[in-house]
Order: C-alpha cells, then structure tokens, then sequence
C-alpha cells in the first residue's frame, strides 16, 4: 500500500531564525497523480519544496523516494534523484539559445571536449517535437515572451526525466492557450507515472488538473483529500479557517475627509484602472495574493515608477508625482515590501539610515546639524524601542524587527500625512509584530492615513478599516470591516466572486 | 543558506570588551601599518627615511594622488569608478600651463596673449570640472556604466591633451602658475597646502552636508535611497564634477612642479589614485569609505615609492612591490566586512 507512494516526506521541520517556517510537516504523493499544494502566502509551501529539491536544508524530519529514504543536500542533489522544479520566477540567461539554456549545466559533448552544438539543438527541437511546444531551439532566449519562456522552463524540467516534477505557479505568467499546452503535458507526464506537485493559488485549475490536495497553513499540515471530495468553499475554509489567534491593538481613531484619492490609475498589466479614496485616521487595507498588483499600486502612486495614465490628489488637489522625492513632498511616505532591496541601507549606521529621507529637514543650507540629528535619532530610538547597542550600529547587525522599526523612523521623520505600509511584519517576530501594529493604530489615531498591503489575512482583518482586495491588476472588490471576512476576501482575490 | 538572516545585535556582555579592541584595531588597522612601514623603512634606510626633508618630500610626491583620491573616495561610495583622472591631469596642465607661458618662450601657444596667473589655475580647475561632467552626464542621462564612461574620457582626454600641445610640452611658464607646485608658504611647501585644504574640504563634504550624507545613502542602497526621495542623478553628477575638479588642480600642481604642461603628465595616475582609495579602506561594495583612509592610503603608496628608491630597488620591483600591497589591502577590506 505504502508503495504506491512516490515521495513521502514525513515530519518536516524547518525554522529560521525567529520564524518557524514549517512544523511538522507532511506531503505523500501518489505516482502518476497531481497532487495540488496549497496554503495562504507564508503557509510554506515553497519553504517545503525548497526543502525537497535542497535549496533549504530542514532541521529535521525524513524524504522518502520510491521507498528508500534520501538526504538532498543541494539542488544538484535533488535533480539527480530525479526530483525537478519549475521556480515561480524565472532565472533565464538571455544571452544565451533555447537550447543552451535547457541544457545549462549539462551540455553534450562532442569528441574533443567540446559543447556538440549541433546534437544540442537536435535534442532540444526533439523535446519540442515530442512535446508539441511551438518553439525554435536556436532562438535567444531574450526574444521571447514570458509566456514562451515558461514553456522553455517547463520543457527543461521534463528533460530532466524527473520523477516527482514541482511547479510552483505555472500559469501566472502564461496565458489560456499555453494553460491548454501546460495541461495537455501535464496529463501526459502523469500517464507515465510522473507525479506533479502543483502549486497554484487559481481555484478552477485546482479542480480541473488536480487529483489530490494538500493544504497548509501558517507552516502546518491541515488536511490531504481527493479533489473529487472538495468544494471551492471547503478548499478556502481549509486555507483560512484559523482562529484569530493575535490581538491587534486597534484604537478607535477618527476617521476624517478624504485625504488621497487616487482615480484610474495606470500601469502594465498590474495596475488596472485602480481608483480609491483614503480617508484620515483611516487604515485601507489592500488585500490580494501575491502578483496581484498590490505593490505595484504603492510604487505607482509614490513615483517608483511612472503611472501610464491616471490622477492622484492630495486634499483635493491635484499632484504631479514623477519621482519619490514628487511623493514625500506631498506628504506621503513608503515603507517597502522588500527590506533587503529597497529598504535598509545595510552598511550605513542605525543613525544614517533613519535619516535617509528627513535629512533635508536637518541640514539647513546643505550642512548637517548633528546635533539636531542626534536628538531626533535618539528620539525616535526611544519612541519606538528600537534595541540596539547604539545609533553607530550598522543596521545589518540589527534583527528583522528592529530593522522594521528604524524604517518605520525614517518615515515618521518626513511628518507624513499619508502612509503607505507593503507587508509591515514580514519576516519579523512576534513581539516586534505587535509593536508595528500598536504604532501602526497611533499613527491613524493621530490623523493620519494608512494604506496597508499585506498578504496575512489577520492582519488585514484585524487592522484595516475598510479592505480593498485585487486581482490580476483589479479591484476586485471594497469590503467595509463588518463585512470582512476570510472567505470573503478570499474568494475576491482569487477571483471566484464577482465585486459584491 | 546565505539568505538566513544576521543575527541580533545583542552581544554576550563578557565578550564585548574584547569586541571594541577588535573594532578598533580594524578601524585604524590602516594606521598601524602605515606606522609599521615607517619603523621598517626607517631601519632599513638608516634613519634616512624618518629625517624631516624626506617624510616632507614623500608628502609632496603623493600630494597629486591624494588630492585626486579625496574625490576617488565620494566615486567610490557609490559603486563607481573614475578612470579618467589622469587624463584630466594632462588637459588641465596643457590648458594651464597655455594660459601661464612667459612672453619668451621658445614656442608659444597663444602668442601675444598674457592673461593674469589666476586665470590659467581657474581654465585648468574649468577644464576639470568640464571633463568630470561629461563623465556623470554620460553616467547618470545615458546609463553608462561609470567604468566605460571614464574609460571613453580617460583616451579622449589624453588624445586632446596631445592636440592641444601638438604633443609637445608647454614651457617656460610665469613664476607664480610655478610657485603652485614649487614655492611655499609659512614654510609649506604649496602643494601639501593644497593637499591639506582638499583633504579638510573634502572631510566636511562627506561628513557634514547633506551631499555626503546623500552619497553614501547611495553607496548602501541606490534602491533604498531613491524610495528615499534622494536625487541620485544630481548627487552623482555633483561627485563626478568634484573629482574631476580636484584631477584638475592635480594637473596645475605637476605642471607648476615641473615648470611645464606636459601632455604625458598623470599617466598611470588613476591607479595610484584607485588604490591609495582602497588601501584607505573605501570598499568596492559600496557604502563605505573615508577621507582620512584615503590620505593614509596615499601616504603608504609614497612611503614605499620614496623608502624603495632610497633602498635603490629598481622600478620594476617597485611596482612588484606595490602591486602585492593593493592586493592584500583588498584582502584584508574583504575579510574586515565578512
């Protein structure tokens, strides 16, 4: 009975530092079936397919393939056990054809020693052929779509003669006649007795590719069932069928006239004629799953990049927002999503990075008044308890949390009206969590207006005001608080319910 | 995994003591082997090396490197690079020197023209600031990686220099462009004069306006800085029109030292400059990097020049000799930031 299994990976156990990101853990699948994993963003999905193909090592817990049981220690390890992964984002060399890109790493060769070209593209286009992928092999992998690219990807995971094939959000980029192809291989590769472990947050894919799913959540197992016996609903309140187990310490602020009003707002494929009102002593929350367009929406609106089209106002009037500095000056400010990439200066002093954007209001005529800047610092130090041996501290050798609250400074410091928060207790502890959601509710309680992207449901139950939810670039919906529900945001972001 | 986080801050309280002796000795380590160098050359030269008109002669032999490396430090910061400096040096000293000749000289480059001294050192400090822009113009609007941009300007610069001289030297210039390089005052020579006002100006550039704040804002995460609302284009134009300013009043100070606007001068000069930078401590990942370090690094590269001629090594060991000192300064920078 026990065989029928291709992989079980059993008790799997995986922290970082502060975050327990799997606990305990299971996943058995069946040879030849697709097994659909699923779970809210930060469930661990990818954390434990991470784990399975050697990106992550976890701390404990046992991989069991075709009955014997395995250590994969790195990626190469896991493909030669047969075990590939097509990744979310793609990692393609541009420069470089098709064919070298699916045979990156393990290229033929001919007599001398040297890359075979020639039997190179043979291979590929034979791949192609036997796939039916319309594709050339000689192309550079530069010219071609996203969508062409992810069928490179896919074509290069079957090369692989893999048994056990991860594919992490497939159809995010493609579009539904390469869904139909992307289908149409999976269903081959399962009548051979591959297994496919499909991760995907579009429900109607669940049920029309997958025979069996798991679910997750907050880094633990919940349920394993056969699609056949599942309903959408059933599939959502697995997902989100938690108990609200944090406080959130939301004071009761004043909410006031409209502050930020953002009308038909522009840009690529992620922001769809995005319009909303922000009021004062308002948190918006702005709910959806990751790639909707959330992000995108902030750094649109603060000048990250350009609006295509569309208007912003400020207190009624209108502003012209072509680069953050437009931003800050209207009195908004932006605490990013990506700490590492956008936020902390990682090199530079506590100190210096909390001034990174207030600085011209302590440098009259261009010097530096440090001894305004200190107070200011220490100031903001205390305010927000920030732990750290000194404001001459590098900010890298500070935790998640602390690195979260002198960002949180550096934005206090510019006096904005206007907040817009993307994620403000990702990868941070608890206690560190419950202290931004505390400053979060003072900073509305005074007057401002908070604009929260966040992709924990009860952060954004338990914060937002009002929730605006997207998809696919839309707004898909507005929920005012009593309304708000898991399910009912749920089904909004993934698009199964039409904008009440 | 490379991506798990750094851990906290917060260090066992029985280790910290010996964690500040660390911290200090890596922050001035730089120091200490400049120190070590001294004592060394010292024995090995017989105490010729330590007597005063020596360390003052090292001094005004790196005073054109370390002028030019105050500005390398701000390029540095901010993942840049400036190979064109010493191509800046030849034009400035060519245009200079032009602008400088007494009405006697052999060939004449203006004739007739005699213009006071202050308007040659303005042109040469002009043409500098000219070439610098260009530099960040193509860096900062075209998107050019700093390192091709200086590198088109450091062979166009050295080409112009030659056109501008027809690939002669331009002799025989007034005493006061001559004093700039050879003269003193209150018994300084000038160009260490100059050397310490860049350094001082350069300091407070960097330290106490916003201009320095804003760059190495830049160094640490143009990404973050530019959410920031900093002008990233404007701070890294300013910083190449600085340091291309700065070469500019290097090329015055060879050629007054000389007596003569050579169109050969400054060549080689942007690597003496780069690593007087990095020995100094600016790193190339960006972010970090000091002026004093910078003035240390330049003081190390003189000392041995200066402590290895008096030795009597030859010049192709010298540069042997220099070549391993950079190496193990960026090894050392490397480890430091581990």
């Amino acid at each position: 009975m026990a065989d029928e299994f291709i992989l079980r990976m059993a008790n799997i156990t995986k922290t970082f530092p502060g975050v327990v990101a799997l606990d305990d853990v299971k996943l058995d699948v069946r040879a030849g079936t697709v097994h659909a994993l699923m779970g809210e963003n930060g469930a661990g999905k990818s954390t434990l397919m991470k784990v399975l193909i050697g990106m992550y090592q976890k701390d404990s817990g046992t991989v069991t393939l075709e009955g014997r049981e395995v250590e994969v220690h790195d990626t190469k390890g896991g493909l030669n056990l047969g075990i590939s992964m097509i990744h979310q984002e793609l990692s393609p060399v541009p420069e470089m054809t098709v064919a070298e890109n699916i045979y990156l790493g393990r290229e033929p060769l001919n007599r001398f020693k040297l890359v075979d070209k020639a039997l190179m593209r043979r291979m590929a286009q034979e791949l192609f052929d036997e796939w039916n992928i319309p594709l050339n092999p000689g192309m550079q992998m530069k010219a071609l779509t996203v969508a062409s690219m992810q069928l490179v990807e896919i074509a290069k995971a079957i090369s692989y003669d893999a048994k056990v094939i991860i594919m992490d959000e497939p159809t995010s980029a493609i579009t539904e006649r390469e869904v139909d192809l992307l289908f149409a291989m999976i269903r081959r590769l399962r009548d051979r007795g591959t297994a496919i472990i499909y991760i995907s947050h579009k429900m109607d894919e669940i049920f029309q590719i997958a025979d069996e799913v798991t679910i997750f959540r907050d880094g633990q197992w919940v349920l394993t069932q056969s699609t056949a016996e599942m309903t959408q609903q059933s599939l959502i309140t697995a997902m989100v069928g938690r108990e609200l187990t944090q406080m959130f310490p939301k004071e009761h602020a004043e909410i006031g006239e409209v502050l930020l009003e953002v009308k038909n707002l522009n840009r690529g494929r992620l922001v769809k004629d995005v319009s909303f009102t922000l009021r004062r002593g308002e948190i918006l929350g702005l709910a959806g799953l990751v790639g909707a367009g959330r992000t995108e929406v902030l750094e649109t609106i603060f000048g990250v990049h350009r609006a295509e089209s569309g208007e912003i106002l400020v207190d009624g009037k209108p502003v012209q927002i072509k680069q953050p500095k437009d931003a800050i000056n209207a009195g908004m400010a932006l605490l990013t999503e990506d700490r590492r990439a956008t936020g902390i200066m990682g090199v530079l002093s506590v100190r210096d990075n909390m001034l990174a954007a207030a600085l011209r209001r302590y440098s009259p005529g261009g010097f530096v008044d440090a001894k305004r800047l200190e107070e200011a610092a220490e100031e903001q130090r205390k305010a927000l308890a920030i732990k750290t041996p000194s404001l001459d501290q590098l900010i890298k050798n500070l935790s998640g949390g602390n690195q979260q609250k002198v960002l949180v400074s550096r934005w206090l410091l510019t006096l904005p009206d206007i907040l817009m928060i993307d994620e403000p207790t990702r990868g941070i502890d608890v206690g560190a969590k419950s202290e931004i959601h505390r400053l979060i509710s003072t900073m509305a309680k005074e007057g401002k207006a908070i604009l929260m992207v966040s992709s924990e449901m009860p952060e954004i139950l338990g914060m937002s005001d009002r929730v605006l939810v997207m998809h696919e670039g839309e707004v898909t919906g507005e929920v005012p608080r009593a309304e708000a529900t898991q399910d009912k945001i749920m089904q909004l972001a993934t698009g199964t319910e039409a904008a009440a | 995994m490379s991506t798990t986080t750094n851990a906290p801050a917060e260090a066992p309280s029985s280790t910290a003591a010996r964690f500040n002796l660390g911290a200090f000795a890596k922050k001035y380590l730089i120091v200490l082997i400049l120190i070590g160098l001294v004592i060394l050359l010292t024995i090995l030269t017989d105490g010729a090396f330590i007597k005063t008109q020596n360390l003052i002669n090292v001094i005004r032999q790196v005073s054109a490197i370390g002028i030019i490396a105050a500005g390398m430090v701000f390029v540095i910061i901010t993942l840049g690079i400036d190979l064109s400096v010493g191509s800046i040096v030849a034009m400035s000293a060519v245009v200079g020197a032009s602008l400088a000749q007494t009405a006697d000289a052999a060939v004449i480059k203006f004739p007739g023209l005699d213009v006071p001294v202050i308007v040659a050192v303005l042109a040469g400090l002009a043409v500098g600031a000219g070439a610098g822009f260009v530099n960040g113009f193509l860096i900062t609007k075209f998107k050019i990686a700093p390192f091709i941009a200086t590198l088109g300007m450091m062979t166009a610069g050295r080409g112009a220099a030659y056109i501008f001289s027809n690939g002669r030297p331009i002799s025989t210039l007034k005493d006061g462009y001559n004093w700039i390089g050879q003269g003193s005052l209150l018994g300084v020579p000038v160009p260490i004069l100059l050397f310490a006002i860049v350094v001082l100006i350069a300091s407070v550039m960097l330290n106490r306006t916003r201009f320095g704040r804003y760059t190495y804002a830049i160094g640490g995460n143009e990404q973050a800085a530019r959410v920031s609302g900093i002008n990233i284009d404007r701070v890294k134009l300013g910083i190449y029109v600085f340091i291309g300013t700065l070469a500019g009043l290097a090329g015055l100070v060879l050629s007054a030292r000389i007596g003569s606007g050579n169109p050969t001068l400054g060549t080689g000069l942007e690597l003496d400059v780069i690593a007087a930078t990095v020995i100094g401590g600016t790193s190339f990942a960006g972010g970090i990097g000091t002026i004093w370090g910078s003035v240390v690094g330049a003081l190390i590269i003189g000392s041995i020049n200066n402590g290895l001629d008096l030795l009597n090594v030859s010049p192709f060991w010298q540069q042997v000799v220099k070549g391993l000192i950079i190496v193990v300064a960026i090894i050392i920078d490397e480890r430091k930031n581990r």
